[in-house]
């Protein structure tokens, strides 16, 4: 079986998955199953292409961006350049397991919707969008992918939020919808001054418009177009504020994947679509995304100190986390680039478990809010270990997952952009001032009657919450077998920097 | 050797991981040795490495386990470093560890988290051997989180109390602020020596330019300070002993908290090359000794007594290490390691036969109560006194022999807190054990009663300790012998005594004399307590108003900006701006026509024809 049939096959499992949920939605019971199978089903693919990617003999890679082994094309429609291209690499290649991960746990994890077929329908799209813009190798078919998450989000947001999930999907909509506008303009853009240029049909494929040869000033404007669609999925400051709301809005698997993978879209994009692509462009836009991802750090890590709800923290959390992950993306290192990658796979799993965590306990207390919230350490010990390790881990304490990828930005960036990095690193104080702060107030001290009365997780919910820990613990310890696959695709894609920027 | 130097490590972390599994399966007292048992394998461990290293020529072996990290040019490796320096680490680290561990099983029976007390306990042992063992920083700095986060669990271990859960993040949030400066540090050495490995580092010391090394010391300093609590950071520390007692012996006195100092002897091939970094090091140090000392006079909690004693003591270390005496740094730490465990384990015993009673004001007359912690007590008070010839008195002396040599203000500021640390402590002596018995409201009609064998003994094993510590330097007879072993190829430790004889004597004879000073005028003044003496000022027992005036120069100032960008910049100003937009974007579409669709087409189709228009202007200019 020739490798790339098996990422078809990651984009076809969950959309039948999906169809067959709602053909058996009659069926008590059945949209959970399928969900269930169609995610499981999905992860093992995803470990499957992990692990032939593993052993395909990456070491080899060398000049341009290859997607080794494991890419296919077939041009659909020639006059408009519409082609079905899809490949791997060592930055995308975790992304996509990231994605099944995910998706498994929120359609397992998060209970209170996972029996109605439409919402178990409209996840399993989402993964199919998600790990589809993932795997594009193609511009405009990345962009379908990219708008294909929209639809899943926004229903999951307006169908099954909270109180005020109308308002909630509408700025998110109207955000995202205003971002892709400018990733639309750009790629068609860049798709015909690189046909202007270079002459031959009008194609977007990624290898193609890499060497295309445009101006330097056309090319910062559409790093622009681009990055503003990314910081706008991302969340990079100031284009964040649908990002609380919707988070703190949607149901627990909703805020999972906005946070987990969405988020991911955006940085992901920024570096694959923007950084690597448009390389020639980075050196002039470099000291405003500096800026914003530091400023992104400062003021999500003050937002998430004085937010009154435990969903709104996780939200202003991943403000500044994004944060250190678009500095290690525009940090033009190497080490910057590859932190950045593994930033982005273990915030997902962080900012998941958070999520998740927090759904466990908004069902047993019926609320986020940290002000009703106490003393939950002692009638639920379990709970409170787990939200400990997490919250570990999303400080960065070495040992846990967050550590080496956030210290390799620092040590990357720094390298090549002392006083950005200098000022982000004061974040590490700040993660620990605002989590630590809401873990006193929510599971320390003495609780109430409400609160002494919660019981611990049950057998299930802690089964659900085993692959964070793991992931959070091994890939503090042993990170290699991932940093070991990224490596190789980063090197040959971003120039060592040997020069030192004293700026 | 190898293989004993792995097991130093790793056993506490076998013992952690089995307590994990087993939970409370197990009973009480099971736990309770087989965290003890681990660490004293640990213990035995460490000593058959150090033989194994005597033995060796070159005294110096690196144990390679795996690879951890290699990126770029950052190639990181979990690998242990064993060398003089980190053996005699590791010898009082699990030394005392094993004492305060049997001390806890005894201390801490019947507390409802029992065993979650031990798993901390050897995960924080483990931790704080990563630390002194690692190869490089990066590991290092593994350890050092890790002790950290242990120190933050065990300092919140009442955590239904809030002061002891605040305490806890106070804590962990002061050392993150030492942590930013070790960061710093390393991106400064990993960008001039490409590398985080101590060896590289210090045989490529000569890449760093005077300035570099400057910032990299000072960074070094920042992150000693958090762990090692010095000025600007000190003021976790006394609020640290919420924690149980044994912890405040073991990670608030004898070993967590000497990391600082330990660091910078590690790296003092680094701190030789800048002048100016050392003398920060050194005024850091002897300011920190000496407020601290101020106020310990005027506290009347005796776990605050012991810690703001802590402090000045690393204090004494950090100042050493700034004069550029390392040997006498270790072998101060070392000395203090034992007599301060002791005091700490003492005033456990103490609190212990007082129902948990802190407060000096209703103590008093023990002295007959407790016939085991009494006299070990008195070792230990005359030992931080620096009374001859128990172990304080070699290893202050030689700290201030040292910083005599380096600089005479600051010897001067030594001696005068030499002279507060006699008058604190046995102030706290004579509060304790002497006098009348203050506490019959708290023990009601029986009497206090001696703590049980477990808890008695590690106190006469540090007593004999501190009493004998002393030959491990006495400066006359071997002569540098701490000084000579730590002399090793990582580490050029060797002390810069240069005076003479005759000078030695006379340092001596001062010492002496200021010991004597702080003593006769803590016995005259609190001879009797009815009235109490009017000898603690607000000012001191507040500690210097420290909090309040972090509180209010930092504290305040940012909650309120962090408020205002929440209350105002997020949902005005930003927020703001773009349904601004939205509002401009909905009156001009109505402007054209007047639309019945919803928002969301609403929007959708304004934000399309914008688009469009974009695109146009795009490609018009393009071509």
């Amino acid at each position: 079986m020739h490798s790339y049939y098996w990422i078809t096959a990651l984009l076809i499992v969950p959309l039948l998955g999906a169809i067959f949920v709602l053909a058996t939605k009659a069926i008590e019971g059945a949209a959970f199953v399928i969900g269930a199978v169609s995610a499981t089903l999905e992860l093992a693919l995803a470990l499957v292409v992990t692990f032939l990617y593993a052993h395909s003999g990456v070491a080899g890679l060398s000049g341009s961006l290859r997607f080794v082994d494991f890419s296919h094309r077939s041009v659909l429609a020639p006059s408009f350049g519409l082609a079905y291209d899809v490949g791997l690499d060592g930055i995308s290649l975790f992304l996509v397991a990231l994605s099944a991960i995910v998706i498994l746990l929120a359609l397992v994890g998060a209970r209170e919707r996972r029996n109605e077929p439409a919402f178990v329908a409209w996840m399993l799209l989402l993964s199919t969008a998600t790990i589809g813009a993932f795997v594009s190798r193609d511009l405009l078919e990345f962009f379908l992918f990219f708008e294909l998450t929209l639809i899943p989000s926004y229903f999951m947001i307006a169908g099954w939020g909270g109180a005020q999930r109308a308002q909630a999907a509408l700025k998110f909509f109207i955000y995202t919808l205003f971002g892709s506008g400018f990733l639309l303009v750009g790629m068609i853009y860049l798709a015909f001054s690189a046909q202007n240029q270079n002459g031959g049909a009008l194609s977007f494929n990624y290898s193609v418009l890499q060497h295309a040869s445009i101006t330097h000033s056309s090319a910062v404007w559409i790093f622009v177009a681009f990055a503003i669609a990314f910081a706008v999925k991302a969340p990079i400051w100031p284009l964040h504020t649908w990002s609380p709301l919707a988070y703190a809005e949607a149901p627990t698997a909703g805020s999972m994947v906005l946070s987990a993978l969405l988020a991911k879209l955006g940085t992901y994009g920024l570096l694959r679509y923007c950084v690597l692509l448009l390389p020639s462009a980075l050196h002039t836009v470099q000291p405003y995304l500096l800026t914003l991802a530091v400023i992104g750090i400062l003021y999500g890590s003050a937002l998430a100190a004085v937010s009154k709800d435990l969903k709104r923290l996780v939200a202003y959390s991943s403000l500044a986390q994004v944060g250190f992950i678009v500095l290690g993306t525009v940090s033009g290192s190497q080490i910057g680039t590859s932190g950045a990658v593994l930033l982005m796979f273990n915030h997902g799993v962080i900012t998941a478990g958070f999520f998740l965590l927090i759904g466990m306990v908004q069902s047993r207390r019926g609320t986020a809010d940290i002000a009703h919230l106490r003393g939950l350490q002692r009638p639920a010990p379990v709970l409170a270990a787990l939200f400990t390790v997490v919250m570990m881990a999303s400080i960065g304490l070495p040992g846990l997952s967050g550590f080496v990828s956030e210290f390799l930005v620092l040590l990357g960036t720094f390298a090549t952009h002392r006083w950005w990095a200098v000022v982000a690193a004061t974040g590490v104080i700040f993660a620990a001032l605002y989590l630590l702060w809401a873990y006193q107030r929510v599971f320390h001290g003495a609780p109430d009657e409400d609160n002494a009365a919660i019981s611990d997780l049950e057998t299930k919910e802690r089964l659900v919450l085993v692959p964070i820990v793991i992931l959070v613990v091994v890939l503090g310890v042993f990170p290699r077998p991932v940093l070991d696959r990224i490596n190789p695709t980063v090197h040959a894609n971003v120039p060592a920097s040997t020069s030192v920027s004293t700026k | 050797m190898a293989h004993s130097s792995l097991l130093i490590a790793l056993l506490p972390l076998v013992g952690f991981v089995l307590m994990l599994i087993l939970g409370r399966s197990i009973p009480e007292r099971a736990t309770g040795w087989l965290a003890t048992g681990a660490v004293a394998a640990s213990f035995v461990a460490t000593v058959v490495t150090f033989f194994s290293l005597l033995s060796t020529s070159k005294r110096e072996v690196t144990v390679n386990l795996f690879s951890w990290l290699s990126v770029g040019s950052l190639h990181v490796h979990a690998a242990l470093l064993v060398d003089p320096l980190s053996i005699t680490m590791c010898l009082f680290v699990t030394g005392i560890s094993s004492l305060i561990h049997l001390y806890s099983i005894a201390y801490m029976h019947g507390e409802r988290d029992f065993n979650k007390f031990f798993i901390y306990l050897n995960l924080f042992v483990f931790s704080m051997l990563i630390l002194v063992l690692a190869n490089n920083l990066l590991l290092t700095f593994v350890g050092w989180e890790g002790v950290g986060v242990c120190s933050y669990w065990l300092v919140s271990y009442y955590f239904e109390k809030d002061a002891a859960a605040s305490a806890g993040k106070k804590a962990f949030i002061y050392n993150r602020i030492g942590d930013v400066g070790l960061l710093l540090a390393m991106f400064l050495i990993f960008q001039t020596v490409h590398s985080l490995d101590y060896r590289t580092i210090f045989s490529h010391a000569g890449a760093f330019s005077g300035t570099v090394a400057t910032v990299t010391v000072l960074a070094l300093l920042l992150a000693a300070s958090g762990k090692s609590a010095q000025i600007p950071l000190f003021n976790w520390l006394p609020d640290a002993m919420e924690g149980p007692t044994p912890v405040s012996a073991l990670i608030h006195a004898a070993t967590m908290v000497t990391a600082g100092v330990y660091l910078l002897v590690r790296m003092s091939p680094i701190l030789a090359l800048t002048g100016s970094g050392r003398a920060t090091i050194a005024i850091i140090g002897g300011l920190t000794a000496f407020v601290a000392a101020t106020i310990a006079t005027s506290q009347k909690d005796i776990k605050k007594v012991l810690a703001f004693s802590t402090v000045s003591q690393i204090g004494y270390m950090v100042l050493a290490v700034g004069s550029g005496a390392y040997a006498a740094a270790i072998f101060l730490m070392v000395s203090h390691a034992f007599f301060k465990a002791l005091l700490f384990l003492g005033s456990g015993s103490v609190i212990h036969s007082l129902n948990g009673e802190q407060d000096l004001r209703l103590m008093g007359g023990l002295k007959k109560y407790l016939p085991l912690t009494f006299p070990t007590f008195l070792v230990g008070w005359l030992t931080i006194s620096g009374v001859p010839p128990f172990a304080g008195f070699w290893s202050k002396g030689d700290v201030l022999t040292n910083v005599y040599e380096f600089s005479k203000p600051l010897w001067i500021l030594g001696v005068l807190t030499a002279v507060l640390t006699a008058y604190y402590m046995s102030r706290l002596f004579v509060l304790t054990f002497r006098g009348n018995e203050r506490f019959r409201e708290l023990t009601k009609d029986h009497d206090p009663h001696e703590s049980p064998w477990m808890m008695t003994v590690p106190l006469v094993l540090l007593a004999i300790l501190s009493i004998a510590g002393g030959v491990l330097d006495l400066p006359w007879i071997h002569h540098d012998s701490i000084a000579g072993f730590l002399a090793g190829p990582a580490s050029d430790l060797s002390s810069l005594t240069h005076a003479g004889t005759n000078a030695q004597w006379v340092l001596a004879g001062v010492d002496i004399v200021a010991a004597l000073i702080g003593l006769l005028a803590a016995f005259s003044i609190w001879k009797s307590t009815t009235p109490w003496p009017k000898y603690e000022s607000s000012f001191l027992e507040r500690v210097w108003r420290w909090d309040d005036a972090y509180d209010a120069v930092i504290g305040r100032p940012s909650t309120e900006l962090a408020n205002f960008a929440g209350d105002v910049i997020e949902p005005k100003v930003i927020d703001g701006a773009v349904t601004g937009t939205a509002v401009l974007v909905r009156r001009s579409a109505e402007g054209v026509r007047k639309l019945q669709s919803g928002f969301l087409r609403h929007y959708a189709l304004g934000i399309v024809a914008g688009m469009a228009a974009l695109v146009i202007f795009l490609l018009m200019r393009s071509w």
